[in-house]
C-alpha cells in the first residue's frame, strides 16, 4: 500500500497537509479499509483548541468505531460540513473530499515532527507482521 | 492482520481470495468479512440476492431410535413435532437455563442433523456427547460439509433449473434433498437475513462446481458475494440472536425473548424448571431492541442507563443500512422493556439517547413465514 508523499502521517492513521499556514487533517486509505463503510463523522466545533495526540472526533463505520486524534496542536478553523450528508466520501476520497478539519497550528512547523509517507508505510506493514 | 497459518479454511477459500475479500479470524476460521463494502453487500441482499460462505458452521449427525426423544431433552423447542423435511430453530440449554448454543435441527427420514455455531462447535459436541444415551450415535460431519447461503428476493431465480423443482416451492423452514448443479445436496428454505432464500449443504468435493454454478446463474440477477459484516447487519435488522453477543451461557431463552422456542409442555428438558419459575415469577431483565435519535452507533458492551442509573448493557449494535440509522439490542430491567421507553447508552465520553423499539426493526423482508 502506498501513501501520498506530500502528506505527513500519525501512527493512529491520520494524515496532515500543510498549505498556506493551515493544516488539513483526514484519515488514511489504510484506515478506511480497516474501518469499512463510514456512516458518520463527529467533528469538533470551529474555534475549538486541539491538543496534539488527543481525540477530537469520532468516525463511526458500520462495523466499528474509531477516535480521531489531532496530529498537531492548534485551533479548528473549518470542518468538512459535507460529511454530514455524505460520510461515505471518506471511503471514496480519503485524501481529497473526505478531509475532516482544518487547523491553525499553534507551532509553525509542527507537521515536520509527523511521520513521512515512507515511515507511515513501514508502520502499516509492521501492523501486518 | 495477516491471518495465522493455524486458521482453518473453508472449501471456498481460493474464491474469496480471488474476489479480493478482506479475510479475518472468525471462530478459528479464515473468513471473508467484506468483499466490496458492508452497505453495498447488505443492500444487494435486501434488493436482489447475495451468496454467503458459511461453511465454518458445524454439522452434527444424530442417529438412533431414541434420537428425537433425547434431542427433546437437550433443546427447548419441540423436535418430536418435526415432520420429515422440516427444520427447527432452538436454543440448547444447561440445567440452569443458560444457553449452550442456538442451533437448527433438521429431521431427515433416518436421522437428525444439528447445525451449530462455529465458535461453539467443540463445546456443543462435548456437551452432547456427555449427555448422550448409549442408543444414540453422534457424529461431527462439519469437515465433510460445505454450506452456502443464497439469500434475497431473487434467490429462487438464481436456483431455478439447478435444483429440483419442488425445492423452489418449499415453505419457510422446510428442506429437501436433491441435486444442486449436479451435486447431492440438502436444500433448505432457511436463512439469517429476513429475506427469502436457501441454505445449501453438500460435500466439499463439489465446492467448485456449486460455487461456479451459483456465480454464473446469479450474474443476471445481480448476485453479490456477502461477507460476515453484512451478515451481521442483516440479522440485526431482523433482531435475530448472535450467540456470544445477545445470548450466552448466563442468559435464558425467556430473557432473550425466545419464549416461542421454549415448549414447557413437551416434557422434561434442560432448563425447564428454571424457565417455569421465570415464567411464574416474572423476568428480572429482558432483551430489548432500541433505535437511537442521533447518528452515533451503539456497540457491544456499552452500558445502558436510565436517568443516570445503570440498568443494563448493549449486546449488539450497528448502523442499519436499510433504516439509515443506528440501532441495537441489549438487556435492561424488565420495568424498562416496554416499547417507547427512553434509555441512555454510555459511549465513552458521550451519552446517546435511545428508545425501546419493537423487533424486527426491518419488516419488509421477503422471507416466507
Amino acid at each position: 500500500m502506498t501513501f501520498p508523499e506530500e502528506l505527513r502521517y500519525t501512527s493512529e492513521h491520520e494524515w496532515a497537509r500543510e498549505q498556506g499556514g493551515l493544516v488539513t487533517v483526514g484519515i488514511t486509505g489504510y484506515a478506511t479499509e480497516q474501518l469499512g463503510d463510514v456512516v458518520f463523522v463527529e467533528l469538533p466545533a470551529v474555534g475549538r483548541k486541539l491538543e496534539a495526540g488527543k481525540p477530537f472526533g469520532v468516525v463511526e463505520a458500520v462495523k466499528t468505531v474509531s477516535d480521531l486524534y489531532a496530529p498537531i496542536a492548534g485551533e479548528v478553523v473549518e470542518v468538512n460540513a459535507a460529511l454530514a450528508d455524505d460520510p461515505a466520501v471518506v471511503n471514496r476520497e480519503p485524501y481529497g473530499n473526505g478531509w475532516m478539519v482544518r487547523i491553525k497550528p499553534s507551532d509553525a512547523g509542527a507537521t515536520a515532527k509527523l511521520l513521512s509517507s515512507a515511515d507511515y508505510a513501514k508502520h502499516v506493514e509492521g501492523a501486518h507482521a | 492482520m495477516e491471518p495465522s497459518t493455524a486458521l482453518k479454511r473453508t472449501p471456498f477459500h481460493e474464491f474469496h481470495r480471488a474476489a479480493g475479500a478482506k479475510l479475518v479470524d472468525f471462530a478459528g476460521f479464515e473468513m471473508p468479512v467484506r468483499y466490496t463494502g458492508d452497505v453495498r453487500e447488505h443492500q444487494a441482499v435486501r434488493t436482489a440476492v447475495g451468496l454467503f460462505d458459511i461453511s465454518h458452521m458445524g454439522e452434527f449427525e444424530v442417529r438412533g431410535p431414541e434420537a428425537a426423544a433425547w434431542l427433546d431433552r437437550m433443546v427447548t423447542n419441540h423436535v418430536g413435532a418435526l415432520a420429515v423435511g422440516q427444520a427447527l430453530y432452538s436454543p440448547m440449554c444447561r440445567p440452569d437455563g443458560g444457553i449452550v448454543d442456538d442451533l437448527l435441527v433438521y429431521r431427515y427420514a433416518d436421522h437428525h442433523m444439528l447445525v451449530v455455531n462455529a465458535a461453539n462447535l467443540a463445546k456443543d459436541f462435548g456437551w452432547l456427547a456427555e449427555h448422550k444415551p448409549a442408543g444414540v450415535t453422534l457424529k461431527d460431519r462439519s469437515d465433510e460439509t460445505a454450506l452456502l447461503a443464497v439469500q434475497g428476493p431473487k434467490a429462487t431465480d438464481v436456483l431455478r433449473g439447478h435444483v429440483p423443482r419442488e425445492a423452489l416451492e418449499l415453505g419457510y423452514y422446510r428442506f429437501t434433498t436433491g441435486e444442486l448443479f449436479g451435486a447431492p445436496a440438502t436444500i433448505s428454505r432457511t436463512g439469517y437475513t429476513g429475506e427469502d432464500g436457501f441454505e445449501l449443504y453438500f460435500e466439499p468435493r463439489y465446492a467448485t462446481t456449486v460455487w461456479n454454478g451459483l456465480m454464473a446463474a446469479g450474474k443476471p440477477h445481480g448476485l453479490e458475494l456477502i461477507g460476515l459484516g453484512a451478515r451481521d447487519t442483516l440479522r440485526l435488522e431482523m433482531g435475530y440472536m448472535l450467540y456470544g453477543n445477545d445470548i450466552d451461557d448466563v442468559t435464558t431463552p425467556l430473557e432473550a425473548g425466545l419464549g416461542w422456542t421454549v415448549k414447557l409442555a413437551k416434557g422434561d428438558f434442560h432448563g425447564r424448571e428454571v424457565m417455569t419459575a421465570q415464567k411464574a415469577e416474572g423476568l428480572k431483565r429482558r432483551l430489548v431492541g432500541f433505535q437511537l435519535e442521533g447518528r452515533r452507533v451503539p456497540r457491544h458492551g456499552m452500558p445502558i442507563s436510565s436517568g443516570g442509573r445503570a440498568v443494563g448493557v448493549v449486546t449488539s449494535g450497528t448502523h442499519s443500512p436499510t433504516l439509515e440509522r443506528p440501532l441495537g439490542m441489549g438487556y435492561v430491567e424488565t420495568a424498562l422493556a416496554a416499547n417507547g421507553t427512553a434509555l441512555e447508552i454510555e459511549a465513552g465520553s458521550s451519552t446517546l439517547a435511545a428508545r425501546v423499539t419493537a423487533r424486527p426493526f426491518y419488516t419488509r423482508g421477503s422471507h416466507r413465514s
